[in-house]
């Protein structure tokens, strides 16, 4: 069972104590095209190490995006994106991220466990690395609370518990930068929570960074730093304090709700000043 | 979650040094040599799901054999034309369910996202094709054996050269229906899409390869399409051991353009798979 002893829904420490120097993540002039369109204008921010920050925005404003940029799976993407102190993309990166999509991405023909065994495979190939594949393996299907179903085929899982074993597939190998698109999509809140819990206990215990996404507002809380996305760029970076402090809000809803506010009058006036 | 008392695996290196100045973002990660455990594992893996699905397991073994009984009792009259249709058939076979298994399989990878999953690991395109190669040449092998061994004991195949040369052409001719499948696979959005390919890409060479009509008595023109298309060695190499006792030059041949099309193919497959989306 997901026996995580900390508590949640304390707020994270303070932002500046333990932020080491370099970013995981550095953007600065990043542009993306997807398809025909530009997805992703002129992006500045960081993330910063060993801390979970959260990627907020309403759906279809570029948070997907931006993450398969930073994993590396993103093609025209220009400008300066440094993940890790690598380029994005970068194969020495591969082994270091673990990234999960949006939607579930394992083989639903093949056990919980049968998968992760494949994916810990590609990671750590050979028969020397076997003991500590198990090891591996064993641990992310707990980290999951997945442990009951771990000879279930994952097609027979439900949609819940199939997103739950693909987060799994990523925490393989105990990877520096985790990157999570919308983890918590259709889960019931005690899973939320527990998963937060174990987001948290990374960031705490392994000292990974994780960028989560999320169009739910009341997830923010639960970072330690934020990244408001909307239409493509990027409207605020802060801690979710600092953020509610700045905009007079009670809630980073509130708060998101007025910077939105703030840059379509910013827009409004600069037209009519033309 | 795991207990708080696990030990941390890996801790953070502190960072590298200085990534500060401006890099252009590397497009494509250096092509890598193919990495023989991740092909197996990839087998491996490939098989395994094959295992959670018997029922297509059956099918793959048993339509070849059932289609040879039905074509012996078809040609019950003519046992000469059995000879020359079945050995044709032996080849054909693997290369019609190796084509239309593996181009759902990958359809299906690159759909799942596991794919991308895949690409975003330290896992070679190379290795990703080769994996599935092995699998579905294993599966080809078995299927060809069970095949050729009905046809060759109990069928009265009459065959001049030996068995096992029926076997390595049947097993490239399988290897050229997963390269050719795999390949497909990319220009198919759906599973609907896919299942079309086979009469695109198949039907043509069934039709020119010489099992219905020797490809010399053929239009010209069509015999000089015939001449391209790889089906048509591998019907010309099963000829050439029902006639021969020995490997003739023709068979070397016509064994050596098989596997240089499943070769080719295979590598124009590993192109199409892409580490970045667009």
């Amino acid at each position: 069972m997901m026996n995580y002893t900390g508590n949640p829904s304390s707020r994270p420490p303070g932002e500046q104590t333990r932020t080491p120097a370099a970013p995981a993540v550095r953007a600065e002039d990043l542009h993306v095209v997807r398809g025909p369109r530009t997805v992703l204008r002129d992006l500045a921010f960081t993330v910063p190490r060993g801390r979970i920050t959260g990627l907020l925005g309403p759906s279809g404003c570029g948070k997907s995006t931006l993450m398969r940029a930073i994993a590396g799976t993103q093609a025209k993407v220009t400008g300066t994106l440094d993940v890790l102190g690598r380029p994005a993309g970068h194969p020495t990166l591969r082994t270091r991220i673990g990234y999960v999509t949006q939607a579930p991405s394992v083989f639903d023909d093949l056990t919980v466990r049968q998968n992760l065994a494949y994916f810990a495979a590609i990671l750590a190939p050979g028969r020397a690395a076997a003991d500590r594949r198990r090891e591996d393996v064993t641990r992310a299907v707990a980290d999951v609370d997945l442990t009951t179903h771990a000879d279930a085929l994952a097609g027979n899982l439900s949609g819940g518990q199939r997103s739950r074993v693909s987060l799994a597939v990523a925490l393989l190998g105990a990877p520096e930068l985790l990157v999570l698109d919308e983890p918590t999509v259709g889960l019931d809140p005690v899973l939320r929570r527990d998963l937060w819990a174990l987001f948290h206990s990374l960031a705490a215990d392994r000292g990974t960074t994780l960028l989560v996404s999320s169009h739910v507002m009341d997830e923010a809380e639960r970072c330690h730093r934020l990244l408001l996305m909307r239409d493509g760029r990027i409207l605020a970076e802060d801690t979710p304090e600092a953020l509610r402090v700045r905009t007079g809000s009670e809630t980073v809803e509130e708060a998101f709700l007025h910077l939105v506010d703030e840059a379509t009058a910013a827009a409004r006036t600069k037209e009519t000043t033309r | 979650m795991s207990t708080p008392a696990a030990p941390a695996p890996h801790q953070p290196s502190p960072h590298q040094s200085s990534p500060h100045q401006q890099s252009p973002l590397s497009p494509v990660a250096p092509t890598r040599a193919l990495s023989p455990i991740r092909t197996t594992a990839t087998a491996a893996r490939v098989l395994r799901q094959l295992a959670h699905d018997p029922r297509t397991i059956a099918l793959l073994m048993l339509i070849p054999c059932v289609m040879l009984l039905l074509l012996r009792y078809v040609f019950d009259g003519s046992p000469r034309t059995f000879d020359t249709i079945g050995a044709s058939l032996l080849g054909i076979f693997p290369l019609i369910t190796m084509f239309l298994v593996t181009s759902i399989a990958t359809l299906r990878e690159r759909t799942s996202g596991t794919l991308e999953r895949l690409l975003a690991m330290p896992l070679g395109k190379g290795d990703l094709i080769a994996g599935y190669a092995l699998a579905f040449g294993a599966l080809a092998i078995v299927q060809s054996a069970l095949a050729t061994g009905l046809a060759v004991w109990f069928l009265g195949l009459d065959v001049t050269g030996s068995p096992w040369l029926l076997l390595l052409v049947a097993l490239l001719d399988a290897l050229l229906g997963t390269a050719l499948g795999l390949f497909v696979s990319a220009f198919a959005a759906s599973e609907f899409q896919a299942v079309q390919f086979m009469p695109a890409v198949i039907f043509p060479q069934l039709l020119l390869c010489g099992l219905f009509t020797p490809r010399t008595d053929m239009h010209p023109a069509l015999e000089a399409i015939s001449d391209v298309l790889p089906m048509s060695y591998a019907v010309d190499g099963m000829n050439e051991v029902l006639r021969h006792t020995d490997m003739t030059t023709a068979f070397v041949r016509d064994t050596l353009i098989v596997a240089g099309c499943a070769l080719l193919v295979l590598t124009l497959g590993a192109a199409t798979l892409k580490r970045r989306t667009h």
